[in-house]
């Protein structure tokens, strides 16, 4: 198969439909089912990414899976939450330091970081969706001083399924981030908020004529999270989602992750609310 | 020190309510405190006194045998706590704990009842604001009984 | 191949024709219409006598018949099931073999020679359904490398239909019946007392190349009427229309109209629709290796927006019903098609409704939401 694309992107002389090889630097365990990778190509130097875009990774003779981006654009290598949901996410998240794993992308649109600049910016991630924000968070406390007020607001099933802990304690620390954690059920010992997280939006401090929101999380969790944005003043063309639909070539030409007319791998994940905003609560689209 | 008339008007439940319905409320209400770890109400009391959140966290716990109690809601400051006063039999179906120190406008609930029996329209202003904050939490558990982050 | 207009015009007779057909044999797998297992297919054929002469098609919805003609045309048939795109976008199709090794993961590509094809017999709807796989598959941010190149090895003569078939509507799609662009060479079959002949229109430089290897002379202006006069009564056969203005809003605006609970009662989501429609593109890769882990490959397929599996993501399918299956397929053939690519996924060739075990009618089904638009309302803006 001849090796040409006509992308603007880092892999123009490569076949986008073949996998490069990287090898796992470093795994760390994050819950009971979810690792994060820390990958390095075995030849040059990663492609660049946006806050929002995913790769494909594939375990070898299994299969491929998109997974969003979780690391920062400052680090060297790419940097991936996986959790244990299947086949292949099963056979990733059970990889050692030292294993190749193969790698498509980046693929797809990312977070408005260059947008919101000038703005308040409200973070709203629902367990796992705080992985694919992560870059975006960085990106922001990298410049923070070009950002109005940045709230972070998080939703966990309970305080053990609490993603990224450590570093969410870390970013409390500062005084310039607001960070509301939230979980659905706990017990006596967390001295947290319990409840859904669309709850804790009402009670942010952020000026919804100027701000940003970025949701990120299971499908009805955001559902729930747009409108209380909405309710809360924000308008629909400063929200945005990131979505997800089945995904198998990523780039364009297999028709899988059409989502009404956009396809994820192209114009999403990251969308804009306003421009899907009449098939969003759509039923089976 | 203000008058409960005064803090009740600055309550969030009473946000751009006429001074009269505010009066005619303050006269069954009084200031409660709790420190950390003290209940507000337990299962199965009479709901007798339910409470305006000014400042604090209560937690809304529900306990089943063999196992630690759950807490399956917080509430802050704006939010009420308590609503089977509105009901029969009249008596509390979850425990409701201070996680901190909380200050909150304890509301006698066969007084207000009995006002509203008599005056129609300060009973139909209360419904006017209570229903909606309940509707919003209906909502929001539908949402959390879905257990939308859980491994399907 | 170059789309220069049609610039010369030429008549040959059925000898010639072979002989056209030999030429082309010399560098190309040469594919046109034969008759096989009851249907007219396209494969590999060497001469005049694998064309199905004598042979058409009769069709309706859910039915497919051959039938003797009282003449020995050539090209007297409208459409069969398969779609050139069997050759330019093919069913299955290695993506790539890795090996596990001493020193890494090696890649193998396909070495073997990417065929060269010459199709004979390609209608105009099949042209413009072509020329939108072009722009699926070669026009966007990556393009499908194999198509590409088969693509641009591939030498079209393209046929005038002489009849429209009973499920045809290229006319209300503006896609034929005259083959208009997009070929090297066109043929018109003229069936006169003076004998079977072809009008040549020349399409390409390719084209007037491997024309001119070939007995010829200037067609006559009897010829030329005759060719346009055929080609006008095929015009005027058509039996159906699906009415395009608007067809965008007019289905995005309806996407819960009860004709959708309509045809999801009929509709067995066997997906016949999208393995014979000439621009369904939908492909899914396949991933395996062998028992002892070292090599593995990655295989692409047809894949069908009607199967269970095409929406799947953790937790489910997102289509599960067959109303939002077929929903799916119209809206996007018909709708979002124009969005993503600027122009219908539709070439009104009428298979969809020829091999539809229940004879669902794309054009009828359209029309019936026409005829009764139910606009949703409310729910716009994610408001409650």
């Amino acid at each position: 198969m001849s090796t040409a694309t006509n992308d603007a992107g880092g892999s123009r002389h490569r076949d986008p439909f073949v996998p490069q090889m990287y090898r796992v630097e470093r795994v760390s365990r994050e819950l009971a089912d979810t690792v994060t990778l820390s990958l390095t190509p075995l030849a040059g130097q990663r492609p660049s990414f946006a806050p929002g875009q995913f790769n494909m990774l594939y375990a070898f003779g299994i299969g491929e899976v998109a997974i969003s981006v979780s690391g920062d654009t400052a680090e060297s290598a790419f940097v991936h939450t996986v959790r244990n949901v299947g086949a292949v996410s099963g056979a990733i998240e059970k990889l050692a330091p030292g294993s190749v794993i193969g790698l498509r992308g980046p693929f797809g649109t990312g977070w408005p970081v260059k947008e919101a600049e000038g703005s308040d910016v409200v973070v709203v991630a629902g367990g796992l969706g705080l992985a694919p924000l992560r870059p975006a968070i960085y990106a922001i406390l990298a410049n923070r001083a070009l950002y109005g007020r940045v709230v972070i607001l998080l939703g966990s099933r309970n305080p053990a399924d609490i993603l990224y802990r450590h570093q969410l304690e870390q970013w409390r620390q500062r005084l310039d981030v607001d960070i509301e954690v939230t979980v659905d059920h706990a017990d006596r010992d967390w001295r947290g908020n319990v409840g859904v997280v669309p709850k804790l939006i009402p009670t942010a401090t952020f000026d919804p004529h100027d701000a940003f929101g970025l949701i990120c999380g299971p499908e009805v969790m955001m559902r729930f999270s747009v409108n209380a944005l909405l309710n809360a003043g924000l308008p629909a063309n400063r929200i945005y989602v990131s979505m997800e639909r089945n995904m198998k070539c990523a780039i364009g030409l297999c028709g899988h992750c059409q989502f009404a007319g956009t396809f994820i791998c192209k114009d999403g994940p990251v969308m804009r609310f306003d421009r899907i905003a009449n098939i969003f609560v759509m039923r089976e689209i | 020190m203000a008058t409960i008339e005064e803090i009740l008007q600055e309550h969030p439940f009473f946000a751009g309510a006429p001074a009269e319905l505010v009066r005619l409320v303050a006269g069954c209400a009084r200031n409660r405190m709790f420190r950390a770890g003290e209940y507000l109400f337990h299962e199965g009391d009479p709901a007798n006194e339910f409470f305006l959140i000014r400042q604090g966290k209560v937690a809304l716990e529900i306990n089943a045998p063999g196992r630690a109690p759950i807490v399956f809601e917080t509430l802050t400051v704006g939010d009420f706590a308590g609503a089977s006063w509105l009901i029969p039999p009249y008596r509390w179906v979850f425990d409701a704990r201070a996680v901190e120190l909380t200050r909150t406008t304890g509301i006698d609930a066969a007084c207000l009842r009995g006002k509203c029996d008599v005056d129609h329209d300060l009973g139909y202003e209360m419904m006017k604001r209570f229903l909606p904050a309940l509707v919003k939490r209906l909502h929001a558990t539908r949402l959390q009984i879905l257990d939308v982050y859980g491994n399907q | 191949m170059d789309a220069a207009p049609a610039q010369r015009v030429a008549t040959i007779s059925r000898d010639a024709l072979q002989a056209l057909l030999d030429a082309l044999a010399e560098n190309y797998d040469v594919i046109g219409p034969t008759v096989r297992d009851g249907a007219i297919v396209y494969d590999r054929i060497t001469g005049l006598a694998d064309l199905p002469a004598g042979w058409t098609d009769s069709q309706g919805p859910g039915r497919y018949r051959l039938e003797r003609r009282h003449d020995d045309a050539l090209f007297g048939f409208s459409v069969g099931p398969q779609a050139w795109k069997r050759f330019l976008h093919r069913p299955v199709e290695t993506l790539w073999a890795m090996r596990k090794g001493e020193n890494g993961v090696t890649i193998e590509s396909d070495a073997s020679a990417v065929p060269k094809f010459a199709f004979i017999g390609v209608r105009a709807c099949e042209l413009h359904a072509i020329a939108i796989q072009d722009r699926v598959l070669l026009e966007g941010p990556y393009l499908d490398t194999a198509y590409a190149t088969r693509r641009q090895n591939a030498f079209i003569v393209a046929v005038n239909c002489g009849q429209a078939g009973e499920t045809c509507f290229c006319v209300s799609m503006k896609t034929g019946p005259r083959a208009q662009s997009g070929f090297d060479l066109a043929l018109t079959e003229l069936l006169g007392n003076d004998g079977p002949r072809f009008l040549v229109e020349v399409g390409s430089e390719a084209g007037a190349t491997i024309l001119s290897r070939v007995p010829q002379r200037p067609a006559t202006d009897e010829e030329i009427a005759e060719a346009a006069a055929i080609v006008a009564r095929t015009e005027k056969q058509m039996g159906r229309r699906l009415e395009t203005d608007g067809i965008k809003e007019l289905l995005l605006d309806n996407l819960n109209h009860p004709r959708w609970d309509d045809v999801a009662e009929r509709c067995l989501t066997c997906g016949n629709c999208t393995m014979v429609c000439p621009t369904c593109f939908c492909t899914t890769v396949e991933d395996h290796s062998d028992l002892s882990g070292m090599s593995a490959e990655r295989v692409r397929k047809w894949d069908s927006c009607f199967t269970m599996d095409f929406s799947f993501i953790h937790g489910g399918s997102v289509r599960k019903t067959p109303r939002s299956r077929y929903r799916q397929w119209m809206t996007h053939k018909l709708a979002t098609w124009i969005d993503q690519f600027g122009t219908s996924g539709c070439v009104g060739c009428g298979r969809c409704i020829t091999w539809c075990p229940v004879g669902i009618d794309i054009t009828v089904e359209a029309a019936a939401i026409r005829e009764n638009p139910q606009p949703q309302g409310g729910g716009q803006n994610g408001h409650d």
